[in-house]
């Protein structure tokens, strides 16, 4: 796609108080075009609330927001005509069938009727809901309900693509779907900003993750650098021992041990670090993974992702 | 201080008017039955015990009723499409959430459900107007402005009915204004009795419906009837006046109280 580069979303000490209480603290950001850029955190850290102002529906408390150049304060509606919006709640029009919540949302912006039909049509078979049509929607299971709410965000072309918790709630398969359109939809150049607490999910998706924990992001850069910055490549996982803590520290002096409760988690460098100790302790229940986000949100605020 | 509206207000009103026209049937045939039954069993069986000619303008039982019902009609109408309806819409399916992701405001989604609460009122009382002229009721051809009395009526009980659903925690809440405000204007605006000499002032000041049935009543008749010491003709000026006042009081607030409970 043309113009990679560009900005396209811009926040400089963005600010969202509800009262006295702080959802959003003050944060920096930038989402070039064409790229799929994911802010991963636990329930509360402000997510939603961040993507909400981003789509103009929550006004900001205190400092600058712009997409596409423009000022969310008060080109709002030029704004909501550039984004297509996927909420973490689905509000699917419950009194029409598939097609016609297509149809009908459409219309509210301004797209003359025969092209919003040739456009639904399009994205349902896109989704993979075309037999279902003429459904109505509360016949839909969770899956399809998504990927109908995915596809009414795209019925006006969006340049930006804001999605919130796409998958929170579905059966695995449900989500590798919503998965690979995911990833089709970056491939065609589509601009994604997308919300998750699933490590996998950020990790399998995004160019780049912004870490929010309590209203701040408190890292940021692509999945596997931060991965590769924090924890390294394999991680060692085993009920808290002495013994076998002072071996490791003494026998692999690069490795980071850290204790977590009655668990300690070592993080090493290199693959194949552990292969010579776990020999030693062979009646230990050692477990040997890939070091991934989660490990990556644990070291920087001491807390596991998902709540 | 004034809502910004746009002709997008005409698109929140056409999804609520697609789907009320798929349910066309469920929805005219009790709008069509409830006159009929009512003329028969109150206007006929009740009025069978009163002289002919004895209601204010030498009205028979009947022909007194006649535009109370179909003043009702433009109260429930609006009324319960801004409240019962609307919060449905807001609450449980999220729907004005899901348009004011789109290039469609709050004030303009607010706007467009009032003016369907106003048009669900021109077109049930529309129906009780047919069914009272069938039954010979419509003395004047004024009557034909009656849908366009309904229509403002309807914005203003609309109007309140926003304000009540921006306010309200529940759906369970209506049950307040619909037994404390509703139901007094039901029985009290002289829709089945004349209002009586006491309450006729207060009537007249704090019943909207009862300035909805005078000037239905004038409209069906072409006869408008003096009441608290006014002229007929006084009595319906009044009725206009107060209605456009608070109809825009209302429309406004109602916009108002839905930006502060829509948007933090
Ligand atoms: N309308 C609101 N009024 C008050 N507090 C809110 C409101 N919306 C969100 N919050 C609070 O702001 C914080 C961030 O919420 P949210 O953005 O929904 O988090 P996330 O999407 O990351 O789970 C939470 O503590 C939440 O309770
Ligand atoms: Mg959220």
């Amino acid at each position: 796609m043309m113009g990679s580069s560009e900005v396209l979303i811009k926040a400089r000490g963005l600010t969202k108080r509800f009262n006295s209480f702080t959802a959003v603290d003050g944060i920096d950001f930038e989402v070039c075009s064409g790229k799929c850029v994911g802010f991963l955190g636990p329930n509360g850290a402000g997510k939603t609330t961040t993507v909400r102002m981003i789509y103009c529906f929550l006004p900001v408390t205190d400092g600058e927001l712009t997409v596409a150049g423009l000022d969310v304060k008060t080109q709002d509606r030029q704004i909501k005509g550039l984004i297509g919006v996927c909420p973490q709640e689905d509000n699917l029009d419950p009194d029409f069938s598939v097609i016609k919540n297509l149809q009908v949302y459409a219309r509210y912006f301004d797209i003359p009727k025969q092209e919003a039909t040739k456009r639904a049509e399009e994205l349902l078979k896109f989704f993979a809901l075309e037999e279902k049509r003429n459904a109505h929607v509360e016949s839909l299971s969770g899956g399809m309900k998504r990927r109908l709410i995915m596809a009414r965000a795209l019925i006006n072309q969006p340049k930006v693509l804001l999605l919130d918790e796409p998958t929170t709630g579905l059966d695995p398969q449900g989500r590798h779907l919503v998965w690979d359109e995911i990833r089709t939809l970056r491939k065609q150049g589509v601009t994604i900003i997308l919300t998750t607490h699933y490590m996998e999910e950020a990790e399998a998706l995004c160019d780049r993750i912004l870490v929010v924990d309590n209203g701040k992001i408190i890292q940021t850069g692509a999945p596997k650098e931060l991965i590769k910055q924090y924890v390294g490549k394999d991680v060692l996982e085993v009920e808290y021992d002495e013994q076998m803590v002072q071996t490791l520290k003494q026998e692999l002096p690069d490795v980071e041990v850290e204790v977590f409760g009655d668990q300690v988690r070592v993080f090493a460098k290199q693959h194949g670090s552990f292969e010579q100790i776990i020999k030693q302790f062979p009646d230990k229940n050692v477990t040997i993974r890939n070091a991934n986000l989660e490990d990556v949100f644990l070291k920087l605020t001491g807390r596991r992702l998902r709540e | 201080m004034m809502p910004k509206l746009t002709y997008r207000v005409w698109k929140v009103w056409r999804r609520n008017a697609e789907v009320f026209t798929k349910t066309i049937f469920v929805n005219f045939i009790p709008s069509m039955l409830e006159p009929i039954l009512y003329l028969a069993a109150f206007g006929l069986g009740l009025g069978a015990y009163f002289g002919a000619e004895v209601f204010p303008g030498g009205a028979s039982y009947i022909q007194f009723i006649a535009p109370g019902l179909i003043s009702i009609a433009i109260m429930y109408g609006s009324f319960f499409e801004c409240t019962y309806a609307s919060f449905v819409r807001m609450y449980f399916q999220k729907s004005f959430d899901a348009i004011i992701a789109t290039p469609i405001s709050v004030d303009e989604v607010i706007a467009g459900e009032t003016l369907w609460g106003a048009t669900r009122a021109t077109i049930n009382s529309t129906i009780v107007l047919a069914v009272v002229a069938a039954f010979g009721l419509a003395s004047s051809p004024t009557a034909l402005l009656i849908p366009v009395v309904a229509f403002f009526g309807g914005l203003l009980f609309a109007s309140l009915a926003m304000c009540f659903t921006a306010l309200a925690p529940s759906i369970d809440f209506f049950n307040f204004p619909a037994f404390l405000f509703i139901t007094p204007m039901f029985i009290l605006s002289g829709t089945f009795f004349p209002i009586p000499d006491v309450i006729q002032g207060a009537a007249l000041g704090a019943l909207p419906l009862t300035h909805v049935v005078n000037l239905t009543r004038g409209l069906l008749t072409g006869n408008f009837l003096p009441l608290a010491g006014l002229s007929g003709v006084s009595v319906a000026l009044l009725g206009l006046a107060w209605l456009a006042v608070a109809t825009t009081v209302f429309f406004v607030l109602s916009i108002h109280l839905m930006k502060k409970r829509l948007i933090k």
